[in-house]
């Protein structure tokens, strides 16, 4: 966009030749109306018209069987499953994204680019392939299969290994948010917290954590819905067994697997369309948070 | 005063301690191999306002947040109120701490800022309100007591920072550069204010600082401070008049800073000219003489027999009074600021006579200072040509 605006005509024929400079400008108001309709375009195509296409499916049975969907056992299971997912997905990405966070942005010690770079790591591994490596640690002849078999607890094809992939999955979010905030608000208004009495806990409550907390809040929400929408690993590890170990995400894939009839058809729609409200809710809430994180830094 | 640093200006009326106020023994601060503090001490007598002056990187700071407990000295001893606070934690050492920045919290009101250090130390809801509402009229912010620091001025945000730290009631308050973050003119004001107002509560202060007119106006005791060491504690006018290092000299108060060589005890600059007394320094050794501008006059005639010949070369009115360079046959430039009264007709081109009183001599291993750049720097307006040498 801004090469097409910094476009201005050569010197020589600024002098010579005033139309060439208006011809230029319509070209200028050409381009920039092309791009504006291929954006537009591209926008309608790929996001809003498969959103529209869920909603429209999955209100075409009516009212009613759209209703029945969420008195379905298995599709009630894969909800709360999938809720449960994300709860704690979010309460251990946000206590333990602080606590690492806090040390990235605050430490100087021998290893923290290293760090740093790690904690990027989910970002570029294939959830499959997450799925994967906790199939391999915790499945069958896994190196801590022993441990927790002796033990009675079942890891792979159970809910531990799906929170733990899909934690794996959410932990940049966080501290990928809270670090640059901590950076930009230093730590003299703690020292002068101390200095004024306050403990180091008190002072991480009652001036560090508010002044963070849009930061905070942007990076939950983004975990959230990254938990909500995770797949791939899921499927790897989760087996999946129907009502038992299935999430919303595998409920969908199930449904239009197996699919013999349009009601069950429906019921996937139903299933998708929830969630995609569910992301829709949160996305506002990051953008709004987002705001709020730019306004407040901007102090 | 019993004190380590090496160069103590005993003409300062050493009151006896009270107990109260700030004492600082052998406080060492390293940070790896680099000495950032090295055996400084001093005392912040009660009820006063001390300064702790030098450049940037002079150590100042460091021996401020080691005082506050923000910073872990190496070694030495650090006493408030007659307790030794050395090991205690930040939050036991109850001092006012002021920073350059304000600090203040950002997502609290002027009102909540102000109460925060009271709402930690328990103090009841109507106590606070009452303390509070003390201090915003004293800093003169009753108005703002709702506005967030956002909403306020650099000036505004430091007298709320500074309501902030009063509000306990802290034995001591420790100022970290309060001003540095303000234009000129806020500045001044603040200082008169913040003069004014130590003369109503007078809470012991130890201001940091690099600005030497700041530390000679509020401060009744100055602590020169260069690479990490103590330079000279005095008066103001006893650290002005008699500066006990080449540094001090050439630091505080600009001065200009003539090259010559010790013969029979006496410094001689300009070939043979028998100039002021060196019997301190060895014979035949080089040495500095450093003298202020105001010391400095200029005739058409020669004086008396200290007086130097030379050209006038660039003469400045700068309203009250006028800056005058005079190059000596030598070379070495000398300038000199004269009141416009005192002017006489003197062109450029023109030989004059210089005439340098109170010059204070010192051998070129006893340290270097600023002063020993050209004195011009830095001193180009009317305000800091009485002054600045290396207050920038």
């Amino acid at each position: 966009m801004s090469a097409v605006r910094e476009r201005t005509p050569p010197l020589e024929t600024l002098d010579l030749d005033a139309r060439s400079g208006n011809h230029d400008a319509r070209r200028g108001r050409r381009v920039r109306a092309a791009m504006l309709t291929a954006a537009l375009l591209y926008v309608l195509v790929l996001l809003v018209a498969p959103l529209a296409g869920i909603v429209v499916s999955a209100l075409k049975g009516g009212i009613g069987n759209f209703l029945r969907t969420f008195t379905d056992h298995d599709a009630l299971h894969a909800f709360l499953l999938t809720f449960l997912i994300m709860v704690v997905t979010v309460v251990v990405t946000t206590v333990f994204g602080l606590v690492v966070a806090l040390v990235l942005a605050r430490d100087r010690f021998v290893g923290r680019r290293f760090m740093s770079a790690l904690v990027d790591l989910p970002l570029g591994v294939s959830p499959v392939i997450v799925g994967l490596m906790a199939v391999l640690l915790f499945g069958r002849g896994g190196w801590f299969e022993s441990f927790f078999a002796a033990r009675g607890i079942q890891i792979v094809f159970a809910l531990p290994s799906m929170v733990l992939v899909t934690t794996f999955i959410s932990i940049p979010f966080t501290i990928r948010e809270v670090v640059p905030v901590l950076q930009e608000l230093g730590t003299e208004e703690e020292q002068a917290a101390w200095t004024l009495g306050a403990s180091r806990l008190r002072t991480f409550f009652r001036i560090t954590l508010p002044n963070i907390r849009w930061g905070l809040w942007y990076g939950i929400a983004l975990s959230a819905a990254r938990a909500i929408g995770e797949v791939g690993a899921v499927l790897i590890v989760a087996g999946p067994i129907q009502g038992q170990t299935e999430t919303s995400t595998l409920y969908i894939l199930r449904v239009f697997d197996q699919s013999h009839s349009s009601l069950q058809d429906q019921a996937g729609y139903v299933v998708a369309f929830t969630l995609a409200a569910f992301s829709i809710v949160l996305l506002i809430g990051i953008e709004l948070f987002k705001r709020r994180k730019i306004k407040e830094a901007g102090r | 005063m019993t004190t380590s640093a090496p160069n103590v200006d005993m003409a300062v009326p050493p009151r006896p301690s009270t107990g109260h106020g700030i004492e600082v023994e052998g406080l060492t601060k390293r940070f790896g191999s680099f000495v950032a503090v090295a055996d400084v001490g001093f005392s912040a007598v009660d009820g006063r306002i001390t300064a702790l002056l030098g450049p940037s990187g002079s150590g100042k700071s460091t021996v401020l947040r080691m005082i506050a407990g923000l910073e872990r000295p190496t070694a030495g001893r650090i006493t408030i109120a007659g307790e030794d606070q050395t090991g205690a934690s930040v939050q036991d050492r109850r001092v006012g701490f002021v920073f350059q920045h304000y600090a203040l919290f950002r997502h609290m009101s002027v009102r909540d800022n102000v109460a925060f250090g009271l709402s930690v130390r328990k103090v009841g809801k109507a106590d606070r309100r009452k303390r509070v509402d003390e201090l915003l009229e004293l800093v003169q912010l009753g108005p703002f007591a709702d506005r967030y620091p956002h909403h306020l001025s650099g000036g505004q945000r430091q007298r709320v920072a500074l309501a902030r730290a009063l509000a306990p009631r802290p034995r001591v308050l420790l100022l970290d550069e309060p001003f540095g973050a303000l234009d000129a003119r806020v500045r001044q004001d603040l200082r008169h204010w913040l003069d004014k107002l130590h003369r109503d509560l007078g809470v012991t202060s130890l201001l940091v600082t690099h600005d030497q007119e700041e530390a000679l106006e509020l401060a009744q005791t100055l602590v020169v401070m260069h690479r990490g060491r103590v330079e000279q504690v005095g008066s103001p006018e006893a650290v002005y008049n008699e500066p006990a290092t080449p540094f001090v000299a050439g630091f505080v108060g600009a001065a200009n800073v003539l090259t010559g060589r010790v013969r029979g005890g006496r410094l001689q600059v300009n070939g043979e000219q028998v100039l002021w007394d060196a019997a301190h320094i060895d014979d035949g050794s080089e040495a500095h003489a450093y003298i202020r501008p105001h010391d400095v006059r200029v005739s058409g005639s020669r004086e008396n027999g200290g007086s130097l010949p030379g050209v006038l070369e660039r003469s400045k009115d700068l309203g009250w009074m006028s800056k005058l360079h005079v190059r000596l046959p030598d070379g070495q430039v000398v300038i000199a600021h004269i009141p416009n009264e005192e002017l006489g007709a003197h062109q450029p081109g023109d030989e004059v006579w210089v005439d340098l009183r109170n010059a204070k001599v010192f051998a070129p291993g006893e340290g270097d200072g600023p002063g020993l750049a050209d004195p011009d720097l830095g001193a180009d307006d009317a305000e800091s040509a009485a002054t600045a040498t290396a207050a920038g």
